[in-house]
């Protein structure tokens, strides 16, 4: 089969609408939203702080705890029970794999580093939103970070490569394969790859290309929206 | 426990101002009442007062009605203190805050008769209308009692029900049809410190506070639910004034709805 057009009439590569802002949560030390279409993910830094239980210090390096939620009503169908899930454990974790390797946990010995990720409304791409947001979050937060982390969920639909599938495509009537990735624009790297789905490794290269390139334009968004707070209302910009 | 915050907040009010400047009957601003922030909730709303920031959700699920009310659906409350919202708040199950915090707001909702539970009644002693009704905190800088208990009605209002086909919903669609909602109670809560009450505390002063009471009013000025907390005594004479003071207060928040 062949897939002639996306559902919700974007081109192939196309993302879908993106929104990001910084400081939109007053009590943190860190915080950034960070939207895909109806998918809109924030996320709040703690820390470094104090780490408790102690035996849970470790005296060479802080460590990272991510923790990704999705809000009771976030759903477009049934209700999400509070309390976690083995779906949110397994993301929360492999946010934090995903973000780790930017910092330098080596600065903040028997301290923690806390990223809460809230999702108060979803429609496919959370994850990738999620690490968006607490990327922007981290660096809102004033930690030290070798890059920054932009993700998104390419793969494919049929015979098409496609970037940021959303609902109507992850849950298409035919071959779909949905490939989250987390990129790190500067170094080059990949930190989050996952995927479900069948594909021939031919395609999944192609996927992974056109998602690094998406990942560039997002890390732009991301750098734009972290500029954007420190911009005086009304004050001409100086170059 | 906090005797220098405590002694500082007692000097400014014995001259009536707060840390922020405000009167000690006065709410933070900004404040308002945003609906529909929340696409996949059949109903929400988002309130701010001054930097606290709660949004409630409602989701509709299918229950059978409890036995002694066969004719009848009703309403749940959940509080998520999301550990996002305050350096305090930690992941896991519901602290006692968030149990307390919940029920309080579901009682000045069930109380009034806000909802007739029988309008939501499907087929007798088989299938109703649970009403479920989530808030997550965004940002707790004070007051989350009385930001929790109007966001809670505000998505009631901004509920549509999602159609039914052969019993089971379909959520994509909904329908123009909305909730019934007979009465609007309104949660204001009073906090006691020192010999003077105050209203829409901020972190620093519920800290310091000793006692509190969460008054909800009907329409009519009449109260339809009560909370007191706090560790100190209240006398007859200071429960008499920190309800006067609540039902001044729930003027200001029933004018944002």
């Amino acid at each position: 089969m062949t897939y002639e057009r996306r559902i919700d009439g974007r081109k192939f590569d196309e993302i879908r609408p993106m929104e990001a802002k910084v400081g939109v949560i007053k009590r943190a030390d860190g915080s950034a939203m960070f939207r895909f279409g109806n998918t809109i993910a924030y996320a709040a830094v703690y820390g470094p702080r104090n780490l408790y239980p102690k035996f849970l210090q470790d005296p060479a390096q802080g460590i990272l705890r991510c923790y990704y939620n999705m809000m009771p009503f976030s759903s477009s169908g049934e209700r999400v029970r509070p309390g976690g899930s083995r779906r949110s454990k397994e993301i929360s974790m492999v946010t934090e794999k995903a973000l780790k390797t930017v910092l330098n946990l080596k600065e903040y010995p028997n301290s923690v580093v806390d990223v809460f990720i809230e999702l108060p409304q979803t429609e496919a791409g959370s994850r990738c939103a999620g690490i968006c947001a607490a990327s922007m979050a981290l660096a809102d937060a004033g930690l030290i970070m070798k890059d920054m982390v932009s993700a998104i969920s390419v793969g494919r639909v049929d015979d098409k490569v496609v970037v940021d599938l959303d609902y109507s495509e992850e849950s298409y009537d035919g071959i779909v394969a949905d490939i989250p990735i987390a990129y790190l624009p500067t170094l080059g790297k990949i930190t989050l790859l996952q995927m479900d789905g069948i594909v021939p490794k031919k395609m999944l290269i192609d996927a992974l290309q056109q998602g690094i390139k998406a990942c560039q334009k997002i890390s732009e968004v991301q750098k734009k929206a972290l500029k954007q707070k420190y911009v005086l209302e009304g004050v001409e910009d100086v170059q | 426990m906090y005797s220098e915050l405590r002694s500082q907040v007692l000097k400014l009010l014995s001259v009536h101002t707060r840390l922020d400047g405000r009167k000690p009957h006065e709410y933070r601003k900004p404040m308002k009442v945003e609906y529909g922030v929340v696409k996949t909730a059949e109903g929400s709303a988002k309130v701010t007062i001054g930097e606290t920031e709660v949004i409630a959700g409602v989701k509709l699920e299918i229950m059978s009605p409890y036995p002694d009310t066969p004719d009848e659906g009703s309403i749940m409350v959940g509080v998520e203190l999301l550990p996002l919202s305050s350096p305090e708040f930690e992941p896991g199950p519901p602290s006692i805050r968030a149990v307390e915090l919940a029920r309080v707001v579901d009682r000045g909702i069930r109380e009034s008769k806000a909802i007739d539970f029988k309008s939501l009644c499907l087929e007798k002693g088989e299938k109703a209308w649970m009403i479920v009704i989530d808030i997550c905190t965004f940002n707790d800088a004070g007051n989350l009692f009385d930001a929790s208990a109007l966001a809670a009605l505000a998505a009631i209002k901004n509920t549509k029900f999602p159609e039914l086909v052969d019993g089971k919903i379909v959520y994509k669609e909904k329908t123009d049809q909305g909730i019934d909602v007979q009465e609007e109670p309104i949660s204001v809560t009073v906090l006691k410190i020192g010999d003077h009450f105050i209203i829409d505390p901020d972190n620093e002063e519920e800290l310091v506070a000793e006692a509190r009471l969460t008054v909800a009013l009907m329409s009519n000025g009449q109260l339809c639910a009560l909370q007191k907390g706090g560790d100190s005594a209240l006398t007859l004479d200071d429960i008499s004034k920190m309800i006067d003071l609540a039902a001044e207060g729930s003027k200001t928040l029933r004018g944002l709805l």
